[in-house]
């Protein structure tokens, strides 16, 4: 069936930016074609496995499961704006340092699934970032090296936060 | 597996919505979260001609006190649902269910109003809503009405809305101090729909012994949520002590004959069932919900 | 004093076993990874395949001709057009006497095979429109009776997958050693019938490839996410009859593989094909349904087998019967037999038993072809094994280690030939095994196991062994004509400034083969490993060799790299002593630095390199500086390294839902030389989360029609983060003496006994009810089933 495309005007990454999209284009492929951000990632279409998160008006939503019509006048956030920020730094450090990625597909999603389990603050337990992640599949690492990152980055914020060691 | 084609329009309204609905030549639907619809669209197992985005519906969200009744807006996404301070006091069943929900993203899209209207018999929050004995709001061309939970649910995928009518809003009686609800679900993995799952409201009398009013309404278990009569009144009126609890147990086969799903046979449904109904008794006798 | 290049490598620590992070892994979490579908080319078009429906049908008539006229169709192709350019394939190898398989064309032309098998490919601007199109194509088919249970197909009266072979048998063998009837009598014996659901890889990338031929030159550039692209490169030569060298295939990065991603699949065929009859690029993405309809499924078993033990716990023989169902026909160019191969000759192995039969039936069936998945074949065997060894404990009153204890090979009997005729060199299987005692502090958990039982929680505790095959040589493939390199080459090269950039024909997905040749590199060389870049995975830049299968990484592409390195070495002190006028057996490098025998810095690496190539007229004549360097090894010795190690599982069995949570994984593991724990530990972590994924979760379940009935990510039960436990990794060393660097392999030691330990655990909690499971993945129902809470 043939669809107009819509104009729909997304910040994108703190830039706005202007396309013409057809309905069915989903935010995923808008972000990985149209604005070539490919480090967001497909792994099964239909939110089951958390390779496509992106930050939504600061929310991990599931690019896969919105269509770039409905981001018109939002706000998204993606692995790639996110990491040249600086925001996640201290995550990215650990994640490296703990090998807590080996084919890295899933990484994108696991730091945006991390950002947001560590937005309220305090340091959650392991049981508790597993759950934050429940919805991230990763097929190479087991998670634990995962969980231990952002445990780190959890302890390591409060410790900050609180001026020393807890 | 990209979408069929479809056109789009987003409205500010619910009158716009069901507007654009009507006047829709082909098949139109109404898109909220989207975290049901848009899997559905990119398996081409939907495939509309037309979507109305309502998610940017002012009038739609929400979560208010209004009288004796918690208001919630459908659009209220589900992680709304989970950290609302009212819903914790008035209607704790739903943020104690809100935690079985999927997974945290799509948590933060999906909502409560969708969940309803697709009334997907695995879903936890349609099972609650009728334990809860609440009323839907339903807005279409003649006005607003309400339906009682009761009425609401009709089958598989099947519910009281009409084509083009909205679920605006969910009225559920606010909880009272003398009530115990628990919820609970058995699922091979976190966040996965449910193998079984109870959401359950009790009052006990008698110094908080007797059991004198009830609601078990099951999820994942038929083709809707189930109501299991049978089972609460082989607990009413007694101290849901253990013989009780078996008696209600063997009186479930009454109330649900699960076909076989998944990797799972009829008895061994029904035999799940059996345990959560076992283990929900006994939390709500124990008051430790 | 001694030359300072003659220290063996394992007594300087510099690099070699530190726990280094991976340099180029950093991509990764800035979202600059790139993936092959990550990769657009000018005027690159879109496929997506039609399959068929059924499981077994005849194809009358295909009817494109509304299709075509979708926007943005390009062209649709079907069986009859790529047949005139594609020389079909057969997945047999001489080795395996007797196997048969159907040739294979890259789509269905009469009949198709499994629900799922391609039949046309659109090709068009989008995918989405090639999707539109799809919906328009036309085809009459002829549903065909199906062949869905392996052992079905053995009937005689089953319907024909491929008629020209008169059966449904692709292969059988069989293995007698000893005097089999001796060691069953008298003996005590345990049995147990088991089925090992088929898994699939799901591996988080699905697959892709970009096929880009161009017809001015002939010249095809394929990138694909594969582990292998050697092999590609030759498969598309032969088979579209091109010019091997005109013939380039890029692996960029892959998401993950697990040995799924070397196998030749008929949409890669088709694609390429479709590129060389459109002459422009065409890219194809399995969407996840695709995935599951079509990469290779693993496993599907079903083993009878008896062992026999004497009253005081020592095994006396094993006889075991395996039929494994691999689907239509046998994968290419590996063959899908080598999975069973491996199941009947290493069941045992750990073992001192020499009384051993065995035998093997690889059946087809009309479902997705199954074939060599991470530890192929080990998970089944080591089900079998330790679970009858559990058993045999239980039999004569012994606690699992102790009849380990009393049964495995020993130090004093290397090398050491098995009852099934593989030579192993070295284990270490005692020591892990009281290491792993020692880790999982055995009586505590028992003494907690019967604290709780007493409250009515039922924890289990298994223990599984494995001795893995790593590092094969052409033993395994080359000899019955397969066209798998065993060798690896490497090429390093000094850069103007000094650094140092090495081509290697091992690849990366994500294990950590760029960081580990690195240290190598860096190691051998003597330089700083900062200055060492690897490139990995393009057939242009590389030397050819084998890539990723079978743990080879370390132990042979890390041996050719070392080597090279080495020879690098030399050639840069030879240089330097000619510039310096010093013999140079007197100087070696240290740091990038050129020392001499009194340790004084002569000269630096970057010194040498601007003299070398922007001075070359101070060089003395004659002696140009050849800072380039290629080195090529492959196995020699024994025909496999084996690798060992020992699995402690601790599960809790809520017997009332028949679910089950994994507490507490344990592995001691001997990969021999460790070059990097910390990727070998997460390897084997890896590796134990798609095993326990076996064990608990994975089925691709199938209807008695043969329609894959859960071939979706909702549907699927993968493992996720809640449902796994934290894994503690142990390593023993045994390096193998067939190289220098002494490193086996540790990718599929995770997965080949975790499912087994987990098995052994679940029994374990099951015992207090007369209660036992031989299936997996054990769910919940089997679970119920199993202690009888549902009839
Ligand atoms: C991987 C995954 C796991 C999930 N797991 C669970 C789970 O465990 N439990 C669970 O309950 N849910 C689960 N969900 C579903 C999720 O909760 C959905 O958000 C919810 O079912 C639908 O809400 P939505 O707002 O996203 O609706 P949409 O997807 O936007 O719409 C769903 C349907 O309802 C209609 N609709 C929506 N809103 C209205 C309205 N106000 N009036 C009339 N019609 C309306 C739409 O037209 C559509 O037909 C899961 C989803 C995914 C992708
Ligand atoms: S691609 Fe979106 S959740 Fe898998
Ligand atoms: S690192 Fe490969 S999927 Fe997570």
């Amino acid at each position: 069936m043939l669809t107009t495309a819509l104009l729909v005007t997304v910040m994108v990454n703190g830039e706005s930016v202007q396309r013409f999209v057809e309905p069915r284009l989903s935010l995923a492929d808008f972000l990985r074609r149209d604005l070539g951000l490919t480090g967001t990632h497909l792994g099964c279409e239909m939110g089951a496995c958390g390779a496509c998160l992106v930050s939504l008006n600061g929310s991990a939503v599931h690019s896969c499961l919105m269509l770039a019509v409905q981001a018109d006048g939002l706000s998204v956030d993606t692995i790639e704006g996110l990491a040249e920020s600086g925001f996640i730094s201290d995550l990215q450090t650990a994640f490296h340092e703990r090998n807590a990625m080996q084919c890295g597909f899933c990484t994108s999603g696991m730091l945006i699934a991390a950002r947001e389990c560590l937005a309220h603050g305090g340091v959650p337990s392991r049981e508790e970032i597993r759950d934050a992640l429940s919805g991230n599949y990763c097929r190479c690492t087991g998670y634990q090296s995962i969980v231990d990152a952002i445990e780190t980055v959890a302890i390591a914020r409060a410790e900050k936060e609180v001026g020393g060691p807890v | 597996m990209k979408c069929r084609g479809f056109r789009y329009c987003r409205v500010l309204t619910v009158e716009e919505a069901v507007e654009s609905f009507v006047s829709c030549e082909g098949e139109a639907r109404f898109l909220a979260g989207g975290q049901s619809l848009l899997p559905a669209l990119n398996l081409r197992l939907s495939a509309p001609d037309l979507l109305i985005d309502i998610s940017r519906v002012e009038g739609l969200r929400g979560i208010t006190l209004e009288g004796s009744d918690l208001r919630i807006g459908a659009l209220t996404r589900h992680v709304e649902v989970l950290h609302s301070p009212l819903v914790a006091e008035y209607a704790p069943l739903l943020a104690r269910a809100a935690r079985f929900v999927a997974h945290p993203a799509i948590r933060n899209l999906g909502t409560f109003g969708g969940s309803l209207a697709l009334a997907d018999p695995a879903s936890e929050f349609p099972a609650c809503v009728l334990a809860l004995n609440a009323q839907i709001e339903i807005a279409g061309l003649s006005g607003r009405r309400r339906v009682a939970a009761d009425d609401y649910f009709l089958g598989l995928y099947e519910t009281a809305l009409e084509p083009g009518e909205i679920l605006t809003a969910v009225y559920i009686p606010a909880g009272r101090t003398w009530q115990r609800v628990c919820f609970d679900e058995l699922s091979r993995r976190r966040g996965d729909y449910a193998l079984a799952g109870l959401a359950a409201q009790a009052t006990f009398r008698d110094g908080g012994e007797v059991l004198t009013a009830l609601r078990l309404v099951f999820c994942a278990l038929g083709s809707k949520p189930m109501r299991a009569q049978a089972a609460e009144a082989a607990l009413l009126n007694t101290k849901v002590d253990a013989v009780a609890i078996e008696a209600a147990q063997h009186a479930l086969s009454q109330d649900l004959s699960p076909d076989e799903a998944e990797d799972l046979s009829s008895a061994a449904r029904l035999h799940l069932a059996r345990v959560l109904l076992g283990r929900v008794a006994h939390a709500l006798r124990e008051g430790a919900c | 004093m001694s030359n300072a290049s003659d220290i063996p490598f394992a007594k300087t620590t510099k690099y070699i076993g530190a726990a280094l992070p991976r340099a180029t892994a950093k991509r990764f979490l800035f979202g600059r990874g790139r993936y092959t579908d990550d990769i657009e080319v000018p005027r690159m078009l879109s496929a997506a395949f039609l399959r068929c429906p059924y499981a077994h049908a005849r194809i009358l008539a295909i009817d494109t001709t509304n299709a075509r006229k979708f926007p943005g169709v390009h062209s649709i192709l079907t069986g009859v057009d790529l047949a005139r350019i594609c020389r079909p394939w057969v997945g047999t190898l001489t080795h395996f006497a007797g196997m048969k398989s159907a040739p294979q064309l890259p789509l269905a032309m009469e009949k198709a095979v499994w629900s799922g098998h391609p039949i046309a490919i659109v090709i068009a601007e989008t995918r989405a429109q090639a999707e539109d199109a799809l919906e328009a194509i036309q085809v009459e088919f002829v549903e065909l009776p199906a062949v869905v249970d392996a052992l079905d197909g053995l009937n005689e009266h089953s319907a024909l997958i491929n008629e020209a072979a008169g059966d449904n048998l692709i292969y059988a063998t069989q293995i007698e050693a000893g005097t089999i009837a001796q060691a069953f009598e008298d003996a005590e014996i345990v049995e147990a019938d088991f089925i090992f659901g088929r898994h699939t890889a799901v591996t988080m990338e699905p697959r892709s490839i970009l096929a880009n031929f161009d017809p001015s030159t002939g010249r095809l550039d394929v990138h694909q996410s594969t582990q292998t692209p050697y092999q590609f490169q030759d498969v598309y030569a032969r088979h579209f009859n091109l010019s091997e060298a005109n013939v380039r295939v890029v692996a960029p990065d892959v998401g993950g593989s697990f040995g799924m991603k070397l196998h030749v699949y008929h949409e890669d065929m088709a694609v390429v094909g479709a590129s060389i009859i459109s002459g422009r690029p065409v890219k194809f993405t399995a969407d996840r349904m695709e995935s599951f309809a079509s990469d290779i499924h693993a496993r599907d078993h079903r083993v009878r087998a008896r062992l026999a033990v004497s009253s005081e716990g020592i095994l006396r023989g094993f006889d075991v019967d395996d039929v494994t169902g691999v689907g239509p026909f046998s994968t290419y160019p590996r063959t899908s037999v080598v999975e069973g191969n491996q199941v009947v000759r290493l069941i045992g192995a750990a073992y001192r038993v020499t009384d051993y039969r065995a035998a093997l039936r690889v059946v087809a069936q009309n479902k997705n072809q199954m074939s060599q998945y991470r530890a192929v074949g080990h998970p089944v065997a080591f089900a079998v094994t330790e679970y009858l060894v559990d058993l045999a404990a239980r039999k004569v009153g012994l606690d699992p280690f102790e009849i380990r204890r009393r049964n495995y090979l020993t130090q004093d009997m290397y090398p050491h030939t098995t009852a099934t005729g593989y030579q192993i060199e070295r284990l270490s299987l005692e020591i892990c095994l009281e290491k792993l005692h020692e880790v999982m502090d055995y009586a505590a958990i028992v003494a907690e196991q019967e604290r709780l039982r007493r409250t009515g929680v039922y924890r289990g505790i298994g223990i599984a062994t494995y001795v893995e095959i790593t590092n094969p040589s052409p033993a395994f493939y080359g000899v019955g004509g397969g066209h798998v390199s065993a060798q690896d080459g490497c090429i390093l090269k000094v850069t103007q400034s000094g650094e140092i950039q090495c081509m290697i024909s091992v690849t990366e997905q994500g294990q950590g083969t760029e960081a580990i040749i690195a240290q190598i590199v860096a190691e051998a060389v003597g330089t700083d490993i900062a200055t060492v870049r690897v490139f990995t995975g393009d057939t242009d830049m590389t030397p050819a060799g084998g890539a990723a299968w079978a743990c080879r990484g370390a132990g042979v592409g890390g041996e050719t790299a070392l080597q090279a390195g080495k020879k690098l070495k030399k050639r840069i002190v030879e240089v330097a002593g000619a510039i310096l006028h010093c013999p140079a057996h007197h100087l070696t490098l240290v740091d990038g630095r050129i020392v001499d025998a009194q340790q004084h810095t002569r000269m630096t690496l970057r010194e040498l390199a601007h003299l070398s190539y922007f001075r070359s007229d101070l060089l003395p004549a004659g002696r140009p500086a050849e800072l380039t360097v290629a080195h090529h090894h492959g196995p020699s010795g024994f025909p496999f390294a084996f690798t060992n190690g020992i699995h402690g599982s601790l599960v809790e069995v809520d017997v009332e839902t028949g679910i089950v949570k994994i507490l507490k994984h344990w592995v001691v593991e001997d990969c021999g030389t460790v070059i990097n724990p910390l990727l070998v530990e997460e390897q084997i972590r890896g590796g134990v989360v798609q095993g326990l994924g076996a064990a608990l979760f994975e089925e691709c379940r199938y209807s008695a029609s043969g329609q894959l009935l859960n071939g979706s990510m909702a549907d699927y039960l993968v493992p996720m983060a809640c449902e796994m436990p934290d894994i503690e990794v142990y390593h023993v060393e045994t390096p193998t003496r067939d190289t220098e660097l002494g490193a086996k392999g540790c990718g599929e030691a995770g997965t080949a006994a975790s499912s087994a330990a987990a098995l052994n655990a679940v029994n374990n909690a099951l015992s207090v009810f007369g209660a036992s499971i031989t299936q997996i993945p054990m769910t919940p129902e089997r679970i119920l089933r199993a202690i009888g809470a549902v009839g």
